[in-house]
């Protein structure tokens, strides 16, 4: 007992833990929690591994934790964020478990670092019927247009096809929806063009649904609401510089095929 | 029959998304039943009181509260039913237009939907925060019933032995 009790207060040991909440916390930045639930979930790690003064600054580009004097603070950058909520569900599991004490420090830092490698829980071709079935219905729903329903899904799933290609090719980040959103405005112009459906507007709403940044406009104002005044305005910044490259897109085929 | 298809498609839309961020196949019905909760909320909201902000406030509100229920139910975090039930209320297709008008040169038309996409990302925000409130105000007198509830036992219990003390010796 002795033995544990001192290798608790050991410089390693604290150091593992700040490790341990750091990538936790990386992890849920990165697929899209709220900051308030980044918070909390370090927070709850580090009580339950008997860190009671660990400091935590949370930002959406950066996250720095301190424990107490010995372990110095430590830094992760955050390059990239998107929507995976598999990776959250996991990371929330995980943490769950180290607070009933099913599993040991070390096992929950090496299960998180098999996180970052989970895939997905889909196949690529039903990904692609899913952004269509979105695009789709959408329309269907906001402009009770019925009639462009399936001009919508084919325009809407070769547009989250190109988006998706693109992203997985090239590492800029807006490049890929402006292109997605030209080839999406060309491809409905042409369509009602050819005669396949009746409004361009529509078409070109329903199928931009998949890629546009709505979630992240309302988690922005979600965490500027409860608090985080740098990290809301960064979030809603992200998502005003990803709708304009949408529209930048869409409206470039537009002026030029309209 | 026309709410059946609007029904259906906020189902199907809902659950679309939900594939798109990778949310496990467990929770996909339970994530596309709350999203048709809320968007129902949101229409009767809008058709028979009138008002996008209110309406937008009461949807979220909504799917706030089923969201922690079925997280509840599955044990699983809130945020795998929030965020795809929240696609249908989204203000995304404002946010094209916003920058549609802007590209266009129509500044008047664009202002218009910026302020659209603000109304309802603050409504939506506003709708979450108020659920949670509930949420937190439900559990905190839960607590404080339970505990009272003991205190009232203990204290009929005491009385009812005094009453049958008291026939005994009558």
């Amino acid at each position: 007992m002795a033995e544990k009790h001192e290798s608790k207060n050991s410089r390693e040991y604290k150091n593992k833990v700040v490790q341990t909440c750091l990538l936790a916390g990386k992890i849920l930045i990165e697929n899209g929690s709220e900051l308030n639930r980044v918070s909390d979930t370090i927070k709850r790690i580090a009580r339950n591994a008997g860190l009671d003064d660990l400091h935590a600054y949370v930002t959406i580009t950066g996250l720095m934790i301190s424990a107490n004097d010995e372990a110095g603070a430590q830094i992760s950058e955050i390059e990239k964020r998107n929507f995976d909520l598999r990776r959250i569900a996991a990371v929330n599991r995980l943490s769950r478990q180290f607070a009933a004490h099913k599993i040991s420090l070390d096992r929950f830092y090496s299960l998180l670092k098999k996180v970052e490698h989970i895939g997905f829980y889909y196949p690529f071709w039903m990904m692609l019927l899913s952004a269509a079935l979105l695009s789709g219905c959408i329309t269907v729903v906001f402009n009770n247009d019925i009639h462009d329903f399936l001009i919508t899904c084919l325009v809407g799933m070769l547009g989250w096809w190109i988006f998706h290609a693109i992203v997985s090719r090239v590492n800029a980040s807006f490049i890929s929806e402006f292109v997605a959103a030209a080839a999406i405005g060309a491809m409905g112009i042409l369509a009602v063009r050819f005669g396949l459906g009746q409004s361009t507007d529509n078409i070109i709403i329903g199928s931009v649904m998949p890629l546009v940044p709505g979630v992240q406009i309302t988690n922005a104002v979600r965490d500027l609401i409860t608090g985080n005044l740098i990290s809301g305005p960064a979030r809603g910044i992200e998502a005003l510089i990803c709708a304009c490259a949408l529209g930048f897109g869409v409206s470039l085929s537009l002026v030029w095929l309209g | 029959m026309h709410l059946l298809i609007v029904i259906l498609g906020v189902y199907v839309a809902t659950l679309g998304f939900a594939i798109l961020i990778n949310v496990s196949p467990k929770a996909l019905n339970l994530g596309g039943l709350v999203g048709v909760a809320g968007y129902l909320v949101y229409l009767a909201y809008f058709t028979f009181i009138g008002g996008y902000v209110g309406a937008n406030v009461f949807g979220a509100f909504t799917i706030g509260i089923c969201g922690m229920l079925a997280a509840k139910y599955k044990k699983m975090p809130v945020i795998i039913f929030n965020i795809p039930a929240l696609v249908p209320l989204v203000p995304g297709g404002q946010a094209y237009q916003v920058m549609k008008y802007v590209a266009m040169n129509r500044p008047h038309l664009a202002f218009f939907y910026l302020m659209q996409v603000l109304m309802i990302a603050g409504a939506l925000a506003m709708g979450f925060l108020l659920s949670e409130l509930v949420i937190q105000l439900y559990n905190y007198l839960k607590r404080n019933l339970k505990k009272e509830e003991k205190a009232h036992k203990r204290f009929f219990f005491f009385w009812f032995k005094d009453v049958k003390i008291i026939r005994v010796q009558n």
